[in-house]
């Protein structure tokens, strides 16, 4: 497999660290709803399919950022930087 | 129907050539079962084997998708053992060790299982401080152990890597001469078939495609051969606990993960033990055909797709080699790929469910295959009493809500991920 990164370009994925499903939203600082931050902390949706999710270039520019990748084939789709429009 | 397997039958068939009969029914599905199983797996034919064996529960179903023995239960690498740190997890595997010495008399089905010894290795002194205090829980719990210091693993093992260059030299390590392999295509079919004598309705190619409910309670499933009534529904089919459990409506803190194994081209008797290398996830054993198998880490991110990225091929060469210097010229035959369910403990869950009779087994993080027999006993218990069985009370899927993760490396939740 072989991830675009928005900074470095085309690379292969074990340069990359996987970093968790960039879906959920966190709770606001300060939401005391104990089961809002327990589903937020431990539950997936887990797709099988199209997936959103955060992956770190450790071994490269170090930025974390968003990929969209499809989980029951692994072809990687766009990359977008955490904050940029279309993360989410 | 079914013949029992013995040496008379044997001579029997072989003189008068009468073909062996289907080791199981084909079933057609009926339209109301007291339990239904989602999942043909090792766990699932167990969990229905145990259900009408022990709990005296007959009109049940196990629902396949594929067929049997095509999912994880003939993907992994074939070792059982019970060394384990955890109050809760020594005894749960102790448990399934104990019913694997006992399965294939249970079964009438050589399962052919092989107690050659687990050697787990230590890499440094400290580690050594670690598996002393491992082998002394497992001891206190009536589980053997057997410390070995740097010259009997010399003398048990004498084709490591002992050399003065050792990147990772070998202190010693910890025996448990109980543990060891089994055939594990044997394990689907033989409970299978003995499931299958009791009553049991094994149903392949049958994927559940939905939930029948009245308020929270699970009254059946719908499938893609057409709905199907049930008094208590199990899921049981990990790697794919997360799609089934949606379908219910169900969120589930499981991520599905890819768990590459390798077997080498076979050679002559030569590793007779199963080898845990200390420094890294990677361990090796050797089958019957001669093939030298090898288990190591995850890929290390999300997925369904049964094949593995080649950084994990590597990583295991590179460990084969950094404990077995001699086999560096031998060649990876096969390797394979199969999705498990990883948990934020790395500890499964066998429970009751928010919903009323559905209950769930899954979560296995690598140690699904060791576990089946105990798994299978377990769920059944679950499913037949609605209650959990004693063996697994700490693995219910609320324990991360109450704050009881159950960490059995003590490393903190997500390990797997780092």
């Amino acid at each position: 497999m072989r991830i675009n990164c928005p900074h470095c370009g085309e690379r292969d994925y074990k340069e990359f660290r996987y970093a968790g499903d960039a879906v959920k939203t966190r709770p606001a600082l300060g939401d005391a709803d104990l089961r809002a931050w327990h589903d937020y902390v431990f539950l997936f949706d887990n797709p099988k399919g199209a997936h959103r999710e955060y992956w770190q270039h450790v071994l490269g520019c170090r930025q974390w950022f968003v990929l969209e990748r499809d989980t029951a084939t692994n072809v990687p789709g766009r990359t977008f930087r955490p904050r940029e429009r279309g993360s989410r | 129907m079914r013949d029992r397997y013995s040496a008379l039958a044997l001579a029997r068939h072989a003189m008068t050539g009468a073909a062996w009969p289907r080791a199981w029914r084909s079933a057609e599905p009926k339209s109301t079962y007291d339990v239904v199983i989602i999942g043909g797996g090792g766990h699932g034919l167990a969990t229905a084997y145990y259900l009408a064996s022990r709990h005296g529960i007959t009109n049940v179903a196990v629902l396949e998708r594929n067929h049997i023995g095509s999912g994880n239960v003939g993907r992994n690498t074939t070792l059982v053992r019970s060394n384990y740190l955890l109050d809760g997890n020594t005894q749960f595997f102790e448990y399934s060790l104990k019913l694997w010495e006992g399965l294939s008399h249970e079964l009438n089905y050589n399962v052919m299982l092989s107690q050659r010894g687990q050697v787990v290795l230590g890499h440094s002194p400290a580690q050594m401080d670690v598996l002393a205090r491992k082998g002394n829980i497992m001891r206190l719990n009536g589980i053997d152990a057997e410390l070995l210091d740097r010259g009997d693993v010399q003398r048990l093992l004498p084709y490591l890597d002992y050399s003065t260059q050792s990147r990772f030299p070998i202190h010693g390590g910890v025996l448990q001469r109980r543990a060891g392999t089994v055939r594990h295509d044997a394990v689907a079919w033989g409970y299978a078939r003995a499931a299958s004598a009791l009553g049991v309705d094994i149903i392949e190619n049958c994927e559940v495609t939905g939930f029948r409910r009245e308020g929270d309670r699970v009254t059946g499933v719908a499938t893609s051969r057409g709905p199907i009534a049930a008094g208590r529904t199990a899921i049981s089919v990990a790697g794919h606990s997360s799609q089934v459990a949606a379908l219910a409506g169900l969120r589930l803190p499981v991520e599905s993960h890819l768990l590459q194994a390798f077997v080498s081209e076979p050679i002559k008797p030569f590793v007779n033990h199963v080898i845990s290398f200390g420094a890294e996830l990677f361990y090796i054993s050797q089958s019957d055909k001669g093939g030298l198998v090898f288990g190591a880490h995850i890929d290390g991110f999300n997925s369904y797709t049964q094949r593995g990225q080649f950084q994990q091929v590597q990583t295991a060469a590179e460990c084969a080699v950094a404990l077995i210097p001699s086999i560096s010229r031998l060649r990876l035959l096969r390797h394979w790929g199969g999705i498990q369910d990883m948990t934020p403990d790395g500890s499964p869950f066998i429970c009751r469910t928010p919903l009323a009779n559905l209950y769930f087994n899954g979560g296995w993080c690598y140690q699904g295959f060791k576990a089946t027999p105990a798994a299978g006993w377990c769920l059944a218990h679950t499913v037949a009493n609605d209650d959990e069985h004693p063996l697994v009370r700490h693995l219910g899927l609320d324990r991360f809500e109450r704050g009881n993760g159950h960490d059995e490396y003590a490393l903190g939740l997500w390990t797997y991920r780092q």
